[in-house]
């Protein structure tokens, strides 16, 4: 069902200043039967160059979806850019399903009016239109923004385009130090920050919901302990620091807790802890280790890694008042390891590390039918993600030993990777819609 | 919830009288080495020691299976002469370092780091090092001694370091 379409590499070059990417995306594997749609360039009235192509930048938001192929911009035959000036019966000689026109007015100020419209072009009636105001340096997250729009209003689903991922970098130099540096990014890799730099590990970076902040383990104080950071003013703030381990914090649903992992008690257990309150309440009780927890969407339930089975698999616990509830009910069985669970938001789905034949593969555990359905074929596949939606995973893996990050769709299908110039990128963590 | 933190102990305990029979049992005196070392554990070595490259104390590198904190008889006699040394010392400490190879997940690796750390604190505790003597940190697979991605890389990064404070 799969086309190799090998090495189309998307040149996402922006105009504008301050926004450049360090991930390139590239799509590794095009998805046969995707939806032909044309994203016709926006017409710009302003007396310079256009401040940003924004059509290139939805055109590249559709095609990473692996729902849509949007038409190469030298197949398009005329550039309406509004509806009366569309001749569908051109557009349906090119099967072109959708067709996306808009413009672009200066207000003065750095501040632009963009209008779109979204066109049935085999009915010839608009589908969406919409007229949005944006300053200069928020033009590419208004560009994200209608994708998010086109990708609803055509599959009922809502857009994870405007959103953020968090990673970690980490250059190894000659001389044998490392700088890790905490990064958070655009969802198509643009507009990197670095948030935080650190000569020590930083690692298991995760949002919170209002995607406002970070919640990481750093290493800086020479041992694991758990830090929040606030990605607009960088404003950190230590959250556990308990003897042993410090590790692998999630934010809950409601944004109020974190299940983390600390070894405090003798070993590796599952924790609540309460923000408001600090108050810390402890989920698992097992000799083994018990790590890597992540929330049920209804923050009802815990699913974490456990090797109290004699290989790592992943359970499930429910919590209530931030207490374990009944039984914890083991959900994986195919193989010896299977580990590092991530929850789609609707729960249907929950994403691991797989090992078969000794190589670690992204894999997904249907909820309904608990089966595992794997998506990935490289050898060190990890951390996978999902985007707020629940149709992608962004993951880490490899590339002639480098580490890179790439995605893949929760029906395995479309498939794409983010290589950066330099050194090892790890950890992605998507954040949920944005709320400001 | 005590028996489950007191029984480990009680079976590793168990599992180096065993180990240290072995070593200076009649039955097996091929290795001569073995039945010095044993001496050694009664505490031969001075602090000089630590910095001494020809001695045991030199050694401070012990090395895991894939997914396995289960310490080799041979590494056993090694800890055997750091916790002496360490007994007979209650001024020096020691941080004993977790380390994994760079398969498997990243918090899932941390666990197992320290779970092999813990593995050589309770060995040594056993021994009469004091709990705060020796301190457990791991680092998971975030710090690789080995960069290569195959299975000597791996082997070499499966690890706990023994490292002195001040040494």
């Amino acid at each position: 069902m799969l086309k190799k379409i090998s090495s189309i590499l998307i040149l996402l070059l922006s105009l504008a200043h301050n926004a450049w990417a360090v991930l390139t995306i590239e799509i590794t594997e095009g998805v046969e039967g995707a939806s032909p749609i044309a994203i016709v360039p926006f017409a710009w009235k302003g007396q310079q160059a256009a401040p940003q192509e924004i059509a290139d930048i939805i055109s590249a938001d559709l095609q990473r979806s692996g729902l849509f192929a949007p038409l190469a911009k030298q197949d398009l035959i005329s550039q309406p850019h509004d509806a009366s000036e569309i001749n569908f019966t051109d557009w349906r000689v090119l099967n072109t399903e959708h067709l996306v026109v808009g413009k672009i007015d200066a207000l003065g100020n750095d501040e632009f009016q963009i209008q779109f419209q979204l066109m049935d072009v085999s009915k010839g009636s608009q589908i969406a239109g919409y007229s949005i105001r944006s300053r200069l340096p928020g033009l590419r997250r208004s560009a994200h923004k209608i994708s998010d729009i086109i990708y609803k209003a055509l599959t009922g689903t809502p857009g994870a385009f405007d959103t953020l991922i968090a990673y970690v970098t980490v250059n190894q130099y000659p001389s044998g130090k490392r700088k890790y540096r905490l990064a958070v990014a655009d969802s198509d890799g643009y507009d990197e920050q670095i948030i935080l730099e650190s000569s020590q590990p930083l690692m298991s970076p995760n949002w919170s919901p209002d995607g406002k902040r970070l919640v990481y383990v750093s290493f800086k104080s020479g041992r694991p302990e758990i830090y929040i950071q606030n990605i607009i003013s960088r404003d950190i703030q230590k959250v556990t620091s308990f003897k042993g381990l410090n590790s692998a914090p999630v934010w809950s649903p409601d944004g109020k807790r974190l299940a983390l992992t600390l070894s405090k008690d003798g070993n590796p257990e599952i924790y609540i802890l309460d923000l408001a309150s600090k108050r810390l309440s402890r989920i698992t009780r097992n000799y083994a280790i018990d790590t890597e927890p992540a929330w049920m969407p209804d923050g009802k339930a815990l699913v974490f890694t456990s090797d109290r089975g004699g290989s790592p698999q992943i359970y499930k616990v429910n919590v209530s008042q931030n207490r374990a509830q009944g039984r914890v009910e083991r959900l994986t069985f195919d193989g010896n390891y299977n580990a590092r669970a991530a929850v789609s938001s609707d729960g249907r789905h929950i994403a691991l590390v797989h090992r078969i034949d000794g190589r670690f593969r992204i894999a997904v555990l249907d909820m309904r039918t608990r089966q595992i359905n794997i998506l990935t074929d490289s050898r060190l596949d990890e951390s996978p993600s999902f985007s707020a939606n629940g149709r992608m995973i962004i993951y880490a893996t490899e590339d002639s030993y480098r580490g890179v990050l790439a995605a893949v769709s929760v029906d395995g299908r479309a498939h794409q990777r983010l290589s950066s110039q330099t050194g090892d990128v790890r950890e992605p963590a998507w954040s949920s819609f944005k709320s400001h | 919830m005590k028996w489950t933190k007191t029984l480990p102990k009680y079976l590793l305990g168990l599992v180096l009288l065993v180990g240290l029979a072995g070593c200076t049992a009649p039955k097996k005196p091929t290795d001569e080495q073995a039945q010095s070392r044993s001496a050694d554990v009664q505490g031969a070595y001075d602090i000089k020691s630590l910095d001494d490259p020809n001695s045991p104390l030199s050694r401070r590198v012990i090395y895991f299976d894939l997914d396995s904190a289960t310490i080799s008889e041979e590494d056993r006699e090694l800890i055997a002469i750091h916790a002496g040394f360490l007994a007979s010392h209650p001024d020096v400490s020691a941080v004993l370092e977790g380390h994994a190879d760079e398969r498997g997940t990243r918090e899932y690796n941390i666990a197992l780091g320290e779970r092999r750390a813990k593995a050589i604190k309770q060995l040594m505790s056993v021994q009469g090092v004091g709990q705060n003597q020796a301190q457990v940190i791991s680092f998971g697979e975030e710090r690789p001694v080995a960069l290569e991605h195959n299975e000597e890389g791996w082997r070499l990064n499966r690890r706990v370091e023994i490292l002195y404070s001040g040494y």
